[in-house]
């Protein structure tokens, strides 16, 4: 449904890739992890490995959470637009097909101490 | 030689008469529909605006006169409130937290609301419409003010009032508030009419009166409850025109149903998102607490939105789409938004806490059924952190949701321990939400919705480019008093010392 409006109404969306200085957005969260409040938001550039948003970034935000140490990255499931989706680590964020604004999730199987606490 | 002319009163009917219908006049030289372009393009088709009721019959004249009298009272109780160190009355100064977020997203939006009814008032044909709208622009804008001055108090002695206005535009949590009264303001006269005079000031008005202005008396802050008298008999005049205003649309044409349970529906969930907020300052926020959030929403929500509803059935209105959702996130968006606020602590301009053991004693009597099971663990884990000398802050800082801009802290209706992941694709971008209610809202005007200013993507476009440091300079927070933990803070430190020397001989 178009906008109600008095003449022809055409919207600018204002966080496009453009803005960002070479850089892009990454929401990354870790489902059932409930200590922290939202997804991530990162701010990183496309040519970054893969692998280096599991190291640097991603790594040092999860630190708080008890089970963080055991992450075994090898065994995690991923998620990118709520879909089963398998990354490269070897490989950058715009080689592995990651977008401006995209949505990557993932699971782990092992203890997730603050839900199973009460 | 004075001569006596008897001047016949007039009648109080013929004079409610002179002095609001016969204000209105035909237009001669331009046509009607050029005088007033905006009040068809919405769709609603009104037939005749004579049939608008005003129910309380206020004209101007005497609507200054109880204005000017309620001024007079509320400032020699400000006064008095200000002379007497009303501050140091105060439960504690841990519920300033709550008086600040209010001062810097709420009252900008009393402002707005302004903004708006003047619109409205000029846009609309109808005199009885025009003079209501009128007076409500004028309450709005001495809330806005009569609120300043209550708080300016407070802004002498402690910190995160001093930049409200700056915050109101620049700072990430106010943006919810803000653009909330932003989709308000850019729609048509009668959609304003639905979101803010009838979602906002009759189902939801009460839900934050509660906290404020009862959460005022329960803590001894005098200055708010003045203007929560102050304001409460016009809050009576806006509810009642909200609600005439709605029964007006739906008796003039049956065509105008479906476009009003559209905006009932995006503005029911709206509204639920921004008092949201309001939950947080109930269950953790108020040092002396009213109710819990779940106790004012099933009085106000169930029983009180219940019965409007079931009133409105007879002319096809439905329960807002997004009501059953709101009612599964009840028992938990208080405790989800209260775990943002504190990892984000590093950048409010109001200080959190953890709360303490009698608080999670009395939350887990409040939630039975989810505190102990979902967030006391999370509270646990916290103050283990706290404890060790490493406080947890969550500089990952937060995904967005792009209809109503808070951090989706929310959890699915159905699974409380899994993250609500929504998003779209329009135009080749994409966009997250927090909620279906607010992913609805979007596909219906995609083209509003783009043009959202997110606070947290910008912080890395211009001017900011991702420096946290040059963000507060920007925002006008003082890092290390207006913001963080309120243990340790300079709030608590001055509350303690000057109540010590109130009450005390040391």
């Amino acid at each position: 449904m178009p906008v109600a409006a008095t003449r022809e109404y055409v919207g600018v969306p204002r966080d496009v890739a453009a803005n960002f200085h070479g850089k892009q957005l990454v929401y990354v969260s870790w489902d059932r992890h409930l200590l922290f409040a939202a997804p991530f938001l990162l701010c990183v550039p496309p040519e970054m490995k893969f692998r280096e948003l599991l190291d640097g970034p991603l790594a040092m935000l999860s630190q708080p959470d008890p089970d963080a140490a055991a992450i075994d990255w090898t065994q995690v499931e991923w998620l990118k637009s709520n879909q089963p989706w398998t990354p490269d680590f070897g490989r950058s964020l715009a080689d592995n097909g990651i977008g401006h604004k995209d949505q990557l999730r993932f699971r782990t199987q092992g203890a997730n101490t603050l839900l199973t606490a009460a | 030689m004075d001569m006596k002319v008897s001047k016949k009163k007039l009648g109080l009917k013929e004079r409610y008469r002179l002095m609001t219908r016969d204000l209105g006049w035909d237009t001669t030289y331009q046509p009607k529909d050029k005088v007033l372009p905006y009040v068809g393009y919405e769709g609603i088709k009104i037939h005749d605006w004579d049939k608008w009721e005003d129910p309380f019959r206020l004209t101007m004249d005497s609507y200054w006169k109880y204005q000017a009298e309620k001024e007079r009272k509320f400032y020699a109780i400000i006064d008095a409130h200000a002379q007497n160190n009303g501050h140091l009355n105060l439960t504690d100064a841990r519920y300033l937290s709550a008086l600040k977020i209010f001062l810097q997203a709420i009252s900008p939006g009393e402002y707005a609301a302004h903004k708006g009814f003047a619109r409205v008032g000029r846009e609309f044909p109808g005199v009885g419409t025009q003079v209501a709208c009128q007076m409500q622009a004028i309450d709005e804008i001495r809330h806005a003010q009569t609120q300043i001055h209550a708080m300016s108090n407070y802004n002498r002695y402690y910190n995160g009032f001093h930049a409200f206005a700056d915050q109101r535009d620049r700072i990430w949590y106010t943006s919810v508030a803000r653009s909330f009264f932003d989709d308000a303001m850019s729609a048509g006269p009668f959609e304003f009419m639905i979101a803010i005079g009838f979602s906002f000031e009759y189902v939801l008005t009460n839900l934050l009166f509660v906290p404020f202005m009862s959460g005022a008396a329960y803590n001894g802050d005098m200055a708010t409850v003045t203007f929560g008298f102050s304001a409460q008999s016009d809050e009576a005049r806006h509810m009642t025109l909200g609600l005439e205003c709605i029964k007006f649309m739906l008796e003039q044409d049956p065509a105008n149903v479906p476009i009003v349970q559209g905006w009932i529906d995006k503005w029911f969930w709206r509204g639920f998102r921004v008092l949201g907020l309001v939950s947080t300052m109930m269950d953790y926020m108020l040092p002396k607490r009213v109710m819990s959030w779940r106790e004012a929403w099933n009085i106000y929500g169930v029983e009180n939105g219940g019965a409007l509803f079931k009133d409105l059935a007879r002319y096809g209105i439905t329960p807002p789409k997004g009501w059953d959702d709101a009612e599964k996130g009840i028992d938990h968006m208080s405790h989800q938004f209260m775990l943002g606020l504190y990892q984000w602590s590093f950048g409010t301009a109001f200080h959190s806490w953890i709360p303490s053991d009698e608080d999670m004693a009395w939350l887990s009597a409040k939630y039975p059924d989810t505190f102990d099971k979902h967030y006391r663990p999370r509270w646990n884990h916290i103050r283990k952190l706290a404890a060790a000398g490493t406080p947890f802050k969550n500089y990952g800082l937060a995904k967005l949701c792009q209809t109503c801009q808070l951090p989706t802290v929310f959890t699915e209706p159905d699974d409380p321990t899994l993250t609500c992941h929504r998003e779209t694709t329009y135009k080749g971008e994409k966009y997250h939400f927090c909620s279906d209610g607010c992913q609805h809202i979007f596909d219906n005007e995609p083209e509003k919705y783009i043009q959202a200013w997110l606070p947290m993507p910008q912080l890395f476009q211009d001017p900011i480019k991702g420096d946290l440091g040059e963000w507060m300079k920007w925002v006008s927070l003082i890092d290390g008093k207006d913001n963080g933990d309120y243990a340790g803070s300079e709030d608590q430190q001055h509350f303690e010392a000057w109540r010590g020397l109130a009450t005390t001989n040391q």
